[in-house]
């Protein structure tokens, strides 16, 4: 069975909505990402606020942006 | 964590992979027009389970999914890439391709094997396809020597493929294999030489080239695990778990003899 590439996961704070469904996330670690939203996330219309906790997944070759794959 | 395996360690790899390359080449001769994916399964898990093993995708929880996998194969049909799910709907026909893989526990020791089988006559580009992903496997584990890195299989596969015009899957990658079916390191199937972790003696690795005639770019099915090419063109996929010894690699899963 194939593997997924790892990627790195922490959980961060949404600070900014941006347009095209993007958002500018605070990390645990103080560091500002760009992430967007994951289909499941959007298929299940969650609603993702300025505030919010979530965890994003990050990948290793661009360690600026990410993906948001759940609100805590 | 890279786990580092002894020579009695590897020993008992390379007897669950007997088995394995065994299963993987008695299922060249029941795959034909007319029979379903669901029947190459139980086919598969009926002989790992006659010679005393035990199929290690049932029941395997891997990170990337949220529910452990219910069969002992992943059966992907032509622009499936990976991860198909056996079903008793889907019927092979003449033309088709179909890429098994199977990974057999034994002994406490994992081993990971692919191979991608044409169903009676296939196109002329297809064919081709199915060799260059069966070669570029071979390209990789050349690479898979001690001294260098897995970068350097990495662009061996990539290199290999692209000089085609085909394309390696980004999405998903080898992997360690032997205490667990998934270990470090990642493998990927594309990437720069001199790059990534440093090979040593010892290590066993799952080599596995998935490639697509297009793009290489995939999505996921509404089952959560079938990864299909976005563009629908064909893709294949071939697996070898092998260890790094001081004289060279070795194929511990040979089903090509």
């Amino acid at each position: 069975m194939a593997k997924k590439p790892k990627t790195i996961e922490m959980a961060g704070t949404i600070i900014e909505a941006l347009p095209n469904a993007m958002f500018r996330v605070e990390l645990e670690n103080g560091m500002k990402i760009l992430a967007h939203v994951s289909g499941k996330i959007r298929m299940n219309f969650i609603r993702i606020l300025p505030g919010d906790k979530v965890k994003v997944e990050i990948s290793p070759y661009d360690p600026t942006r990410g993906r948001i794959i759940y609100r805590l | 964590m890279i786990i580092i395996k002894s020579k009695e360690e590897i020993e008992l790899i390379r007897e669950g992979g007997f088995i394995l390359a065994y299963v993987l080449k008695k299922l060249a001769e029941f795959i034909r027009p007319g029979i379903t994916t669901w029947a190459i399964d139980k086919k598969v898990e009926e002989m790992i389970r006659e010679k005393g093993a035990r199929p290690a995708f049932k029941g395997y929880k891997p990170r990337f999914a949220s529910e452990p996998y219910r069969f002992a194969t992943c059966v992907s049909v032509n622009e499936e890439v990976v991860h198909g799910l056996p079903s008793k709907k889907r019927v092979l026909k003449e033309g088709d391709i179909v890429s098994v893989d199977v990974g057999v526990l034994y002994k406490g020791y994992y081993s990971d094997a692919a191979y991608t089988y044409s169903v009676g006559e296939v196109e002329e580009r297809i064919k081709l396809l199915l060799e260059v992903t069966k070669s570029a496997l071979y390209k990789g584990i050349e690479k898979a020597v001690i001294g260098n890195r897995v970068g350097d299989i990495s662009y061996a596969i990539g290199s290999y493929v692209k000089s085609y015009g085909f394309n390696p899957i980004k999405d998903y990658c080898g992997h360690g294999v032997g205490k667990h079916l998934h270990e470090d390191p990642s493998i990927p199937n594309d990437g720069e030489p001199g790059k990534g972790e440093p090979l040593k003696e010892g290590m066993v690795i799952a080599i596995e080239p998935m490639v697509a005639i297009g793009s290489g770019n995939i999505m996921l099915k509404n089952d959560g695990w079938t990864a299909v090419t976005s563009d629908g063109s064909y893709s294949a996929h071939f697996e070898h778990t092998v260890a790094i010894f001081r004289d060279g690699p070795k194929i511990l899963t040979p089903w090509d003899i």
